[in-house]
């Protein structure tokens, strides 16, 4: 037991010091920024509160996990708060003016963020040109069609009530701790039992029990103690619900099917991965449509809290917020290094951020201040990183 | 196995390969060297089906064959390990040997990991390429070590001749050893190795044939048992081993 403990430390160590810091960083941030907001306004740990900045992060984070998947590419979409807003747009135009259903005008409102993420990858495969500078022009693009689709008024309102439901609907504490203990389960029968008979039978060598008993008793807490925290307050947010099965099942995508691995190829070295008979280009543009699907149903989800689609959705801090969201996670600027997770746990360093600030009254001069250093931070950490596997020799 | 017959390649101006013979046997290592410029690139890149040459015959296996491009050379066991390797640094060695080539479970689409690590385990082993863990990303092993993964990637495909460009430039003593053992062990499995190198001392250790090129011809062959490395070196730059006089 103590030498699997032990060589579990020495792992951890050798893959700190080769510049494999993945999500460690990120989760002794969170705990600094909550510590000192605790510190400063005992409000911040309430159940309310915590509750409303679980609900504060979806449709940003939502925005966030298309950027972790561009960023594995070692590429940038800077076009999603444009993509934003005009998703929004387009489905409250069709449902409030065009008096279309709910569903097909959600609908329609995503697959227009299809679309156009499609058209940045073919773009970017087709001619060439940096995907920054496409996307950049689908930034102004796509706000352009944004105030267009909206029209003089500017501003609509959503009434329909599947549209409100998406973000400020709560389910009671007893179906979230339903779903907390089926999720614990089924993580627990995979690590200790699934993964571990696979191996065997395929006479592969089996890792102690340590990491995996480590990483289940810390997922299951963190579950528990966020239930438990819920369940004090309203219940479980329906947006954060959509935000955690995002993450999961492209995480799934991401580290389990061959597209995935294609796409952390593509990041690493897209020579070789063309060299192994990997179609690099299909996987850019399967990834920026993507990106961009999720742009527009991030916006949507946007749409829904403020119960409201305007000139303003998706401006200002969306963009920043995303993929600072993203890096400040742990997914690498240089491509083929990160998860989707990062969307949650960056996704809650900015949400924090911004939710603790507004507890003490601190104006928008502090929190963008306040934003600005914690991305640079992270990025000075992806860099240093970066730097220590060079020196590696890699 | 593989044999290149009269072939000649021009580009523009430039007569890059005139009249070339090659040959390699199964279970045989031909070292091919030569100045730069002595045309060794563009005769591996004819082999590999880069380059479709302007005259000249592919034989392989006793039949006159078609090249036309990389997948032709490559369907008929004919791989080549380039100098930068194309490895993924941040997939792990078991993703990088099957990459493009992924392994699916039944019924769900998804990555059939055991059943990938497991047939790595055996080729890295019956290689006898020493890697700690196979689940560790390739940025993290030494330069001979990646050299082996590449290589091991190329012949597990049931690859009949391999071509091996530089492969222990940038490579320290120890791992060049490896690198080199690792050739003959390829050669024991009766496959035609084919090394590019500029070592004359490598070559030596583990070529059987040594062909040279100058000039986009070739100039010499030498048996590794009866020749000297002084021979070898006087016939890739030209000054022909007791034929050459100074002028006075």
């Amino acid at each position: 037991m103590i030498a699997s403990v032990r060589s579990g430390l020495d792992a951890l160590q050798r893959r700190v010091a080769s510049g494999e810091v993945g999500s460690l960083p990120v989760i002794l941030g969170l705990v600094l920024i909550w510590a000192v907001f605790t510190y400063l306004n005992p409000l911040f740990l309430s159940p309310l509160n915590l509750t409303n900045l679980l609900a504060q992060i979806a449709a940003t984070g939502i925005v966030s996990v298309g950027i972790v998947m561009v960023l594995l590419l070692g590429e940038i979409d800077l076009s999603v708060g444009s993509v934003y807003g005009l998703g929004s747009a387009v489905m409250a135009v069709l449902a409030v003016q065009k008096g279309w259903p709910a569903a097909p005008a959600i609908a329609a409102g995503v697959l227009t963020g299809t679309l156009i993420g499609t058209f940045h990858g073919f773009f970017f495969t087709r001619f060439r040109i940096p995907s920054f500078v496409v996307t950049l022009a689908g930034l102004l693009t796509w706000f352009g069609a944004q105030l267009h689709v909206l029209g003089e008024k500017g501003t609509i309102n959503l009434n329909d009530p599947i549209m409100l439901q998406l973000a400020n609907q709560f389910y009671p504490a007893s179906v979230g701790w339903t779903l907390a203990v089926i999720v614990v389960a089924l993580l627990g029968t995979d690590l200790f039992f699934i993964t571990r008979r696979r191996r065997a039978a395929a006479g592969l060598p089996l890792g102690g029990w340590a990491g995996e008993l480590a990483k289940f008793v810390v997922i299951a807490g963190v579950i528990f103690g966020a239930m438990a925290v819920l369940a004090s307050d309203r219940g479980v947010p329906l947006s954060l619900l959509i935000l955690l099965a995002l993450i999961v099942g492209f995480d799934l995508i991401l580290t389990r099917t061959r597209f995935g691995r294609h796409v952390f190829a593509v990041g690493g070295n897209a020579e070789a991965a063309r060299r192994a008979g990997i179609s690099v280009n299909g996987i850019r543009i399967a990834v920026f449509g993507l990106c961009g699907t999720l742009a527009a149903f991030g916006g949507i989800m946007g749409a829904s809290r403020l119960e409201a689609v305007n000139y303003n959705s998706g401006t200002g801090d969306t963009l920043l917020n995303a993929i600072a969201a993203a890096v400040i996670g742990g997914t690498s600027l240089f491509g083929g290094r990160g998860t989707v997770w990062s969307a949650l746990t960056g996704g809650l360093v900015i949400g924090s951020i911004n939710n603790g600030l507004a507890l003490l009254s601190a104006a928008s001069d502090v929190k963008f201040m306040v934003t600005g250093g914690v991305l640079l931070a992270a990025v000075t950490i992806d860099a240093v990183a970066r730097q220590g596997r060079q020196r590696a020799g890699v | 196995m593989l044999q290149l017959r009269g072939i000649s390649k021009r580009f523009g101006a430039v007569q890059a390969l005139s009249k070339v013979d090659f040959e390699v046997y199964a279970g045989e290592v031909v070292a091919l060297v030569g100045d730069n410029g002595a045309g060794k690139s563009t005769l591996i890149k004819v082999m590999a089906g880069i380059y479709v040459p302007d005259e000249g015959e592919i034989w392989f296996e006793g039949k006159h064959v078609p090249v036309h491009g990389p997948r032709d050379s490559a369907a008929l066991g004919i791989s080549t390990v380039y100098q930068d390797l194309a490895l993924s640094d941040n997939l792990d060695v078991v993703a990088n040997l099957y990459l493009g080539r992924e392994e699916l479970s039944t019924p769900l689409p998804l990555l059939s990991e055991e059943k990938m690590e497991q047939k790595a385990r055996e080729v890295l082993k019956s290689l006898d390429v020493k890697i700690p863990n196979p689940r560790n990303a390739v940025a993290a092993l030494s330069g001979g070590q990646r050299q082996s993964v590449a290589v091991a990637r190329s012949v597990m495909w049931k690859a009949k001749v391999v071509l091996l460009d530089e492969p222990t430039a940038a490579l320290g003593v120890e791992q060049t050893k490896q690198v080199l053992e690792l050739v003959l062990r390829l050669r024991n499995q009766g496959l035609g190795v084919i090394v590019i190198s500029h070592n004359l001392a490598n070559v030596f250790e583990v070529a059987d044939r040594i062909i040279v090129m100058r000039l986009g011809r070739r100039v010499g062959t030498f048996n590794r048992a009866d020749s000297s490395e002084q021979a070898v070196v006087g016939a890739i730059t030209g000054a022909e081993f007791g034929k050459f006089q100074p002028q006075a």
